[in-house]
């Protein structure tokens, strides 16, 4: 069986594309490529368009390769990858939405993330259209059987929360089906750093999905320097490393409280509630911004890391370690609570295999992933941590993972700041005119996110795309939540907490 | 003379749980914040809460029947009598003869009744899921309940709450364990009538979880100032209850003097606190449970309150 490194060498090869190659296709290729994800050979790393051409990354885990297939499609159509492959149907409607490449023989053609009210059609393409801005019927897919009553939730919901359309259809109380309507915090991040140059992009990047800041800006700024062949030097890769474990630790420690809230345990949410602000405030007193936002450029870092900020990590460290195993035992003895997470939103590991589901999602149904050792990106080759893994996929399960991830970021913090080298923190690079581009993958704390820019001329970014991966996350909550009770989604999406906004972009 | 006293001694008892109800659950919610370490909203927020809803504007659904635009009032009025019929601070009022225990659960009923009725008026779909799952509630508290009463009629030959707490505090009491089965399935009943933890949340968001707060959703303005209002004093109804049929102490008694009625609102002050420390100290303590696992709960209910009429029936001294 050939594998995805002979299929990108079949293809023609294209120049200054880091760290994996990339490589452009025949149609025939592309569709072996798709067979191959649809055995489950490789996994789908994501899917994007451009004017004329649509690309796929790739991941064939047994043998650790990555490699981007392009197919060129000047007429807009093109095979469609969720065809055969589920897991690549959103990603295909928002390509077509954006820039109105078709996929053919695809089972769903309803638009994604155009609703209708942009007031063009194709924004991203070089046809675009001008459009009425009225919005359109939405056909959902239909679930018959008798006694079935629908239940519309969202976009707007009673809580404070980001937006998005649930439409139940249920049996009594048990869901028989649920269907996600998203695309309603789209923003137009791609729109926007099509043409702006490196910073601006950077900061954009920054703004896709504010709980990950860190993590997307650390995805960006690799990508960027893995284009332009920029070496950070060695304090800004400790640093940046110290910034993402922070951000996973402030938001596992704010996702534990919510789920168990969701369950009206407020005591959980009270106290982790605390222990995430503290996190905040130290990363405030570290690096001048509560969620570090903009803090990783490419390059470098922006944010120097001063004695009193290490004292203050370090003293976080310490209260965390001293308060955190109480509030796991008092998690783990609560009976009432207990009740509610076990067995509670089932997801099976084969669909969080096929759906290549990253984060707390997929190692807590058996996908044993993590970008940080997987592709072992610096640092994380020199640190010494644990990816926990559990089979059950149940609410407790994903809360359990997010446990051991809160210790481990606790040890990695450590280590880093016992190992953090000196220098400086930030380098200039070249701009150049040649055509260059770049990819990441970079572990956030919902799971690998992907990066993929080209930078063109006078150094400004022709095509940046970031894939959140909340877009393998979405399609699983819908098959976790079937055959349970209406109340209790809102502790199984808690769970799960897939971003609207990195999703929507 | 004699009669007008009498009369104003019971409109102070309706005044007074009108009163006091707001505050007892702002107390509860202070109590619970800071068991959570938060500071928690001031504890008269409840009464600003309904001046504030009553002065706003009443947004109103399009296919919003009369029922809908009615049931706020007369929710409201049938738990008004209800908790003004409870000998609160004193035994033996004007009106005590309409103290009746099965009186008061047929008035909550109906509220009840009609707020499921108006759940469903306006169709949406979280107005249908809030009344069925407040009927299902319902078919199980109340038959408890009622089995409750029959504990306590058998025990004190009445079912007029003055007289029945005359009785309980009388020594001729003693302990039985069939009144302890009664209170803790009052407690329970309590529980789930009042959409408390575990059995609703109260102060929850989540549209796909609640019951109470599903069904009033359509709600607004002063009509929805009336619900709450009417919920306040739901919540100090049970509390009355329990307080006036287990702790009848400090209840001044029938026919006593002016100077005797102080000391039984200061003793019913504190029993309404202590009351509502414990509740707080409950919700805090244990998570909301499922959905379908509420008939269990309820059913415990309804056994120990059976168990409670059997034993009865077995010896009268049990």
């Amino acid at each position: 069986m050939p594998g995805l490194i002979d299929l990108i060498l079949a293809g023609q090869r294209v120049e200054n594309h880091f760290p994996w190659s990339r490589a452009v296709v025949t149609p025939k290729k592309w569709g072996f490529a798709v067979e191959q994800l649809a055995e489950g050979h490789w996994s789908l790393l994501g899917l994007w368009g451009e004017p004329g051409a649509v690309h796929m990354a790739l991941l064939d885990e047994s043998a650790g390769d990555i490699g981007v297939a392009s197919l060129e499609c000047p007429s807009g159509r093109y095979p469609s990858v969720g065809r055969l492959h589920p897991p690549a149907l959103r990603l295909e409607r928002a390509a077509a939405d954006l820039f109105g490449l078709l996929p053919q023989g695809a089972p769903d053609t309803r638009q994604w993330l155009d609703h209708g009210h942009w007031g063009v059609s194709y924004p991203l393409s070089t046809r675009v259209r001008t459009s009425a801005a009225t919005a359109f019927p939405y056909s959902f897919l239909p679930a018959e059987g008798e006694s079935l009553h629908q239940i519309p939730v969202g976009p707007v919901h009673a809580g404070i929360i980001e937006p998005g359309h649930f439409r139940f259809t249920a049996s009594g109380e048990t869901v028989v089906r649920l269907e996600q309507r998203l695309g309603y915090a789209h923003k137009g991040i791609e729109g926007l750093m099509a043409g702006s140059d490196i910073d601006r992009a950077a900061k954009l990047a920054g703004r896709t999905s504010g709980d990950s800041t860190v993590a997307y800006s650390l995805a960006f700024a690799r990508a960027v320097e893995a284009a332009l062949g920029v070496q950070v030097p060695p304090r800004a890769v400790w640093l940046r490393a110290l910034m993402a474990e922070l951000e996973r630790l402030a938001n596992h420690l704010g996702d534990i409280g919510a789920i168990c809230n969701d369950a009206a345990f407020a005591l959980m949410h009270a106290h982790c509630g605390v222990l995430r602000e503290r996190v905040l405030r130290a990363s405030d007193a570290a690096f001048g911004h509560r969620l570090m936002r903009d803090c990783i450029v490419p390059g470098g870092v922006a944010s120097f890391l001063s004695d009193e900020g290490t004292t203050a990590l370090r003293s976080l460290i310490a209260e965390i370690r001293q308060r955190f195993p109480a509030l796991v035992e008092l998690y783990d003895n609560t009976a009432s609570l207990q009740d509610r997470t076990v067995a509670t939103g089932r997801l099976k590991v084969e669909l969080a295999r096929q759906y290549r589901a990253g984060g707390y999602v997929g190692r807590a149904s058996g996908r044993d992933f993590d970008a940080r050792r997987n592709l072992a990106y610096p640092p994380y080759g020199e640190l010494a941590f644990d990816v926990p893994l559990l089979q059950e996929g149940d609410v407790n399960a994903r809360v359990w993972i997010r446990i051991h991830e809160v210790e481990q970021s606790l040890s990695l913090i450590e280590q880093v700041l016992r190992q953090l080298p000196d220098g400086p923190i930030r380098v200039d690079f070249a701009q150049t005119n040649r055509s260059h581009e770049g990819m990441a993958l970079v572990e956030g704390f919902r799971g690998d996110i992907l990066a993929w820019l080209r930078i063109g001329k006078g150094g400004l970014v022709e095509r940046c795309h970031l894939r959140d991966p909340s877009w393998f996350q979405w399609p699983l909550l819908e098959a976790a939540i079937e055959g349970n009770i209406v109340a209790d989604f809102p502790l199984c999406n808690k769970s799960f907490n897939c971003s609207y906004s990195g999703h929507d972009l | 003379m004699a009669v007008i006293l009498e009369l104003a001694v019971q409109g102070a008892q309706m005044a007074l749980v009108l009163l006091l109800a707001p505050l007892l659950t702002g107390f509860v919610r202070k109590v619970k914040a800071r068991l959570l370490r938060r500071q928690g909203p001031s504890l008269i927020q409840p009464y600003r809460d309904l001046l504030r809803l009553m002065r706003k504007e009443v947004v109103l659904a399009d296919n919003a029947s009369w029922l809908f635009r009615v049931t706020p009032y007369l929710i409201f009025a049938t738990t008004w009598v209800g908790a003004a019929l409870i000998p609160t601070f004193a035994a033996g009022l004007t009106f005590s003869w309409t103290a009746d225990l099965i009186a008061i659960v047929a008035l909550l009923g109906s509220a009840r009744f009609f707020l499921a009725l108006a759940g469903m008026d306006v169709g949406t779909s979280f107005g249908g899921i809030g009344s069925s799952r407040e009927v299902m509630i319902a078919s199980l508290a109340e038959p408890a309940m009622l089995l409750i009463v029959f504990s306590l009629a058998l025990v004190a030959g009445a079912t007029q709450l003055s007289t029945v707490a005359a009785f309980m505090g009388s020594p001729e009491v003693g302990l039985r364990v069939s009144l302890g089965m009664s209170l803790i399935a009052l407690v329970m009943v309590a529980i789930a009538e009042n959409a408390r933890i575990p059995v609703d949340n109260p102060s929850t968001h989540l549209e796909l979880t609640m019951v109470h707060e599903a069904m009033v959703l359509e709600y607004s303005g002063r009509h929805l100032a009336m619900i709450e209002f009417a919920a306040f004093l739901k919540l100090l109804l049970y509390v009355s209850l329990i307080s006036c049929v287990f702790l009848p102490w400090g209840l001044a008694s029938a026919g006593a003097g002016l100077e005797s009625l102080a000391p039984g609102v200061v003793a019913y002050v504190g029993k309404l606190a202590v009351c509502g420390v414990l509740l707080a100290v409950f919700e805090t303590a244990i998570a909301k449970m499922r959905v379908f696992r509420v008939p269990d709960f309820l059913g415990a209910a309804l056994m120990l309150a059976l168990l409670g009429t059997l034993l009865l029936f077995v010896s009268r001294s049990l």
